[in-house]
């Protein structure tokens, strides 16, 4: 089958709902991420935090462009930003989480970024080429994000009593929001027909080694329980975290409706 | 310009005869351009001056954060908050280059850090003064940028060699912010009325804090006069705030906004403008302590080092533990 041909079996709604997927994750992680500026431990991670922000920020740009570009309705990434409500938002639930102190900043990172870097390594293989070129452009940079939260991980859980005290209920208060980036639905099931996407399902094992290796070496227990929240990715039930954060990023253009900045 | 009124030796500059050899052969050095190095033997007072001086301008850079950092999570389009993300990591990189230029002196960032937040050591007094609405952020770039560039240029030559490579590399991101700034108070200057009147707002309120960052006329001050005759300082206060005013006022024009000086006035003979002073009275209420944000930026950087001990010390331990591994591994296989 050609890619034309494939991409018929995916509907533009449900491409549309795929778009928002990846690039709400990569939004709302980088706002939370960029809540960080001028307030770290320590200098050097001032400027790793901007950094990272600023990476998820620019395939936001992407993602949402694209979705936009899809949805064929003149919008823009910045309305798809700015101007949808909670009940529009794509993104997992972990992303949306407070900060809390920089151990739980760093554990929910590596989190998403071991799942981010093994699903944008099947991306790459997309149908799509737009989303394989955007995907391909997107893991270098988590390749580099993964490195460096699992590193930072590692050195905390095996640092002081404290630390890896700090970093063990980091872990525990996150997991129950890991499952939800391995859950399918009918949209996901449309992907993996269409050849644009994996099935999340089968980017667990992937996951499973990189989260498993490095919580071994951080001295840090994986919880017994795999229950896991879910809602985000839907749309169905986010936390109540996520309106207030919205309040904030998009204040302005909501205050100053079709004002150019 | 990120340092304002550093203490220098407090005597004024030495005179030919008042010299050591050493200090004449240095100062034979500095008048003949040739850039101080780490290694080289320096005037204890060069020394100390070049600590205050560096240490306040990385001061300047880290405190500087904040009042960018407040509309990060408000900037109104993915692009502008892409560019001010950019921009306030560049001045987090500016704070190391320079703290790794102060620690060439003999002095480290651990111990400048400590001077800072225990109120030792001083910052630019314009991150004292809050940013309230979107155009300030524009207005940063424009205006305190603007007044940052006009003494940072003239620093890439400045004697000390790390310093001179520190503002080198500074320069060159520096003009990006400004312009970056320019564009947004632009947009805003040109768009609804409500933004024109935030544009204006902004320009009221941090005009007079840009003029100050010059500091105060330097024509009494003896130490602009040592720091001039070791080419740490280039200009003096009054040089470059005139250059600013000047270069700024057409670009105000441009824009259709007011800068807030009733005697603002062109001066053919001196071939420049005529403007009123800044409330000098204000600045030195601002570097006592007393401006409008100094309690909350103080409290943000001291909450931060705080609140991030656990983490340095987590990742210190790590690293300490890595290193006696490693080297119970090389024992062993002896």
């Amino acid at each position: 089958m050609g890619a034309a041909e494939k991409l018929a079996e995916m509907t533009q709604e449900q491409l549309v709902q795929y778009l928002l997927r990846l690039g709400d994750n990569t939004l709302v992680l980088g706002h939370r991420v960029s809540e960080w500026c001028g307030k770290s431990p320590v200098l050097e991670e001032d400027i790793a935090l901007a950094n990272t922000a600023l990476d998820l920020l620019g395939q936001t740009q992407l993602w949402l462009g694209r979705a936009a570009d899809v949805q064929g309705e003149g919008k823009s990434a910045d309305d798809l930003a700015f101007l949808r409500d909670v009940w529009d938002f794509r993104n997992v639930l972990l992303v949306e989480l407070p900060n809390g102190d920089f151990g739980q900043t760093l554990m929910r990172q590596l989190l998403f970024d071991a799942y981010h870097a093994v699903l944008l390594a099947e991306l790459v293989n997309s149908t799509d080429a737009t989303i394989s070129a955007i995907a391909e452009k997107a893991s270098k940079e988590v390749a580099y994000h993964l490195e460096r939260s699992r590193d930072t991980v590692i050195g905390l859980g095996d640092g002081t009593e404290e630390s890896h005290n700090r970093m063990q209920a980091a872990l525990d208060l996150l997991w129950p929001y890991v499952g939800e980036m391995f859950h399918s639905d009918a949209v996901d099931a449309a992907a993996v027909a269409a050849g644009i996407g994996p099935d999340p399902a089968s980017l667990r094992p992937g996951f499973d080694a990189i989260v498993t290796a490095a919580l071994a070496e951080a001295t840090l227990v994986k919880p017994d329980s795999d229950f896991a929240h879910k809602g985000g990715r839907t749309g169905a039930m986010h936390t109540e975290h996520l309106g207030h954060m919205l309040c904030q990023m998009q204040w302005l253009q909501r205050a100053y409706p079709g004002n150019k900045w | 310009m990120y340092a304002q009124m550093v203490k220098s030796t407090g005597s004024g500059a030495k005179s030919r005869e008042e010299m050591t050899p050493d200090e004449a052969a240095f100062q034979d050095k500095i008048d003949a351009d040739i850039k101080i190095e780490p290694r080289d033997w320096m005037p204890e007072g060069y020394r100390k001056t070049l600590i205050r001086q560096i240490g306040q301008h990385a001061h300047s850079e880290i405190v500087g954060q904040l009042p960018e950092g407040n509309w990060i999570t408000r900037a109104p389009t993915l692009e502008r908050k892409a560019i001010l993300l950019a921009k306030v990591q560049d001045e987090a990189g500016h704070g190391l280059y320079l703290y790794s230029a102060a620690e060439t002196l003999g002095i480290t960032r651990d111990e400048m850090t400590e001077q800072l937040l225990d109120g030792r050591a001083k910052y630019s007094s314009i991150f004292n003064y809050p940013t309230l609405n979107w155009a300030d952020i524009g207005a940063v770039g424009w205006l305190v940028d603007g007044a940052a560039i006009m003494n940072q240029v003239p620093l890439q030559r400045t004697s000390y060699g790390p310093y001179s490579r520190a503002m080198i590399r500074i320069c060159k991101e520096e003009s990006f912010h400004q312009r970056q700034g320019y564009d947004i108070v632009m947009k805003m200057a040109q768009g609804s009325p409500e933004q024109r009147k935030m544009a204006q707002d902004a320009l009221n309120r941090l005009w007079y804090p840009s003029l100050m960052m010059f500091g105060p006329s330097d024509k009494d001050s003896v130490h602009s006069a040592q720091s001039m005759a070791w080419k740490i300082k280039i200009n003096t206060n009054d040089e470059l705030r005139q250059k600013f005013v000047d270069q700024t006022v057409p670009q105000a024009e441009f824009l259709g906004l007011t800068i807030p000086d009733e005697n603002l006035k062109w001066n053919e003979e001196k071939g420049g403008y005529d403007f009123s002073e800044p409330d000098w009275g204000e600045f030195f209420d601002v570097l006592k302590g007393n401006g409008p944000c100094n309690q909350d930026r103080m409290a943000t950087r001291n909450k931060a080092w705080d609140d991030g001990a656990w983490v340095r010390e987590g990742l210190m331990a790590h690293a300490e533990k890595k290193r006696a591994a490693k080297l119970a591994a090389q024992q062993a296989a002896e």
